[in-house]
């Protein structure tokens, strides 16, 4: 299985390296919304400081959709996604070698936000002995449920529409628990943080054992 | 003949929900007593939890259905799973509606961040994401395979907002009821059972109708699909006259040559 997952998800990282959608397309977009942000919020630095954590993970929310469409989209053309069923890779080896892959690509993706808020927003990053299990542990939990309703609405005609619709409101937990605990890392106060840590974690969980049982059949009806 | 979904069995259902409405309504608002500490807005309660607690059930149900139509594999499992979450957003409407115009008497505000109201709006939208995935236009067995996997992720969210007031200190209620030293007085008790029984019965009166609807729609989609098949069987013989698809066509003259 390990060795399934290891196959899919070089296959898919090597993919995105050599077309360049993430770097040319996904990453300038995550800028972009910060700046966006910025704009909607007046240029106050006061109002952005203090609402970082919470436009960083929403910055992370949107690009994760980009990238989650992205990962089952390379799938629909020329019938790969019936070669992968015809390949005798087990479901779940494919269902986590995904969620690697995806959860790569957010976490070079986070590192850059970072940047993005240290020098635009000027957030100075401290705490990371709580930040960085806050980054891995969440992205894990969007990657997971990513993959679940990737898969599901690959398959479907209108797939575009149906899932920010499913999927949003799922990882509508991950973003306040990344959010609070990010906050928490950031402010230097990071005992409410262990808490919200906690639940990310619990999140991952849950959809990654969901995830390892669903993922066959939902494969099938792609 | 005025083609129909009820039975007799229904019509009684349809009937005691409707006296059972307005004795609820008697005594929601005239009978019960007003309460010491919310005075009038204590009312609002006799329709918030019942309809709150229902939608809660309705989509257990669909959990549940979903499992079963991933176990069993009969459309019974998935109409149930699919009426049940109709009838739960609807009722979820109503605890949203009666919640809110309580908060803004109580609370001063229509809508307010906690814990227990947050999980109930992203359980609301989640269930319309399921609502607009069995509207998918796909092939049944596909739509309903689907369907049971999105409905079986609902569980989570629906378990975390029934236990959030347990688990998470909010601004709202916690569980008046079923806390042993419960505070209600006689009347106000009766009135909340009351409550919840008749919402009940009307999901219970619902469902049923919903079923039998969801159900002959299958069997429309059916006719369609069997009359759609004879006439591009006849359109494959030359000297046969051709017709226009119509739900009449279910028989497929000829077609086992």
């Amino acid at each position: 299985m390990f060795r399934d997952a290891a196959l899919v998800a070089g296959k898919d990282l090597r993919l995105e390296l050599r077309s360049r959608v993430g770097v040319a397309q996904v990453a300038p977009f995550a800028l972009l919304m910060l700046i966006l942000f910025a704009f909607a919020l007046d240029p106050d630095r006061a109002v952005l400081q203090r609402a970082t954590a919470g436009l960083y993970w929403v910055a992370v929310l949107f690009s994760a959709l980009l990238a989650i469409q992205r990962a089952f989209a390379v799938e629909s053309d020329e019938g790969v996604r019936d070669a992968l069923r015809l390949s005798g890779l087990d479901p779940a080896g494919i269902f986590l070698g995904k969620v690697a892959a995806i959860a790569i690509q957010l976490l070079v993706l986070e590192v850059l936000l970072l940047g993005g808020v240290v020098v635009l927003y000027n957030a100075e990053p401290s705490g990371f002995a709580l930040l960085v299990p806050t980054c891995l542990s969440a992205t894990l939990g969007l990657a997971a449920a990513g993959c679940i309703y990737g898969v599901l609405a690959a398959g479907l005609r209108v797939k575009e529409t149906i899932l920010p619709l499913l999927l949003l409101p799922v990882l509508a937990p991950v973003l306040i628990a990344a959010t609070q605990a990010f906050e928490a890392a950031l402010g230097g106060a990071t005992g409410e943080g262990w808490r919200w840590l906690g639940l990310l974690l619990v999140f991952a969980a849950a959809y990654v054992a969901l995830g390892f049982g669903t993922f066959g059949l939902l494969l099938e009806e792609s | 003949m005025v083609a129909s979904t009820s039975s007799p069995g229904t019509r009684i259902l349809g009937v005691a929900v409707g006296a059972g409405l307005a004795v609820l309504l008697l005594f929601a608002l005239v009978l019960s007593p007003a309460d010491a500490v919310q005075e009038e807005t204590v009312r609002m309660f006799y329709v918030h939890v019942p309809t709150a607690l229902i939608a809660f059930t309705a989509f257990f149900v669909t959990v549940g259905a979903s499992v079963g139509y991933l176990v069993r594999r009969t459309e019974w499992w998935d109409i149930v799973a699919g009426a049940s979450a109709e009838m739960g957003a609807v009722l979820l409407v109503a605890t949203l509606v009666s919640g809110a115009l309580w908060g803004r008497v109580t609370w001063g505000v229509y809508w307010t961040w906690d814990a227990r109201l947050t999980l109930t709006a992203l359980l609301f939208v989640l269930v319309l994401g399921y609502l607009a995935v069995r509207r998918l236009p796909l092939e049944r067995g596909q739509r309903s395979r689907v369907s049971a996997v999105v409905g079986l992720l609902l569980a989570p969210t629906t378990i975390a907002c029934h236990y959030a007031t347990t688990w998470w200190r909010t601004l709202h209620q916690s569980q008046t009821v079923t806390t042993t030293d419960a505070k209600l007085d006689g009347l106000m008790l009766f009135t909340f059972a009351l409550g919840m029984i008749v919402f009940g019965l009307l999901y219970g009166w619902l469902m049923i109708h919903r079923f039998r609807i969801l159900w002959l729609e299958n069997r429309v989609e059916d006719l369609s699909l069997d009359a759609a098949i004879a006439d591009r069987l006849r359109e494959a013989q030359p000297d046969a006259p051709r017709t226009s698809p119509t739900l009449t066509g279910s028989g497929i003259p000829g077609a086992t040559g």
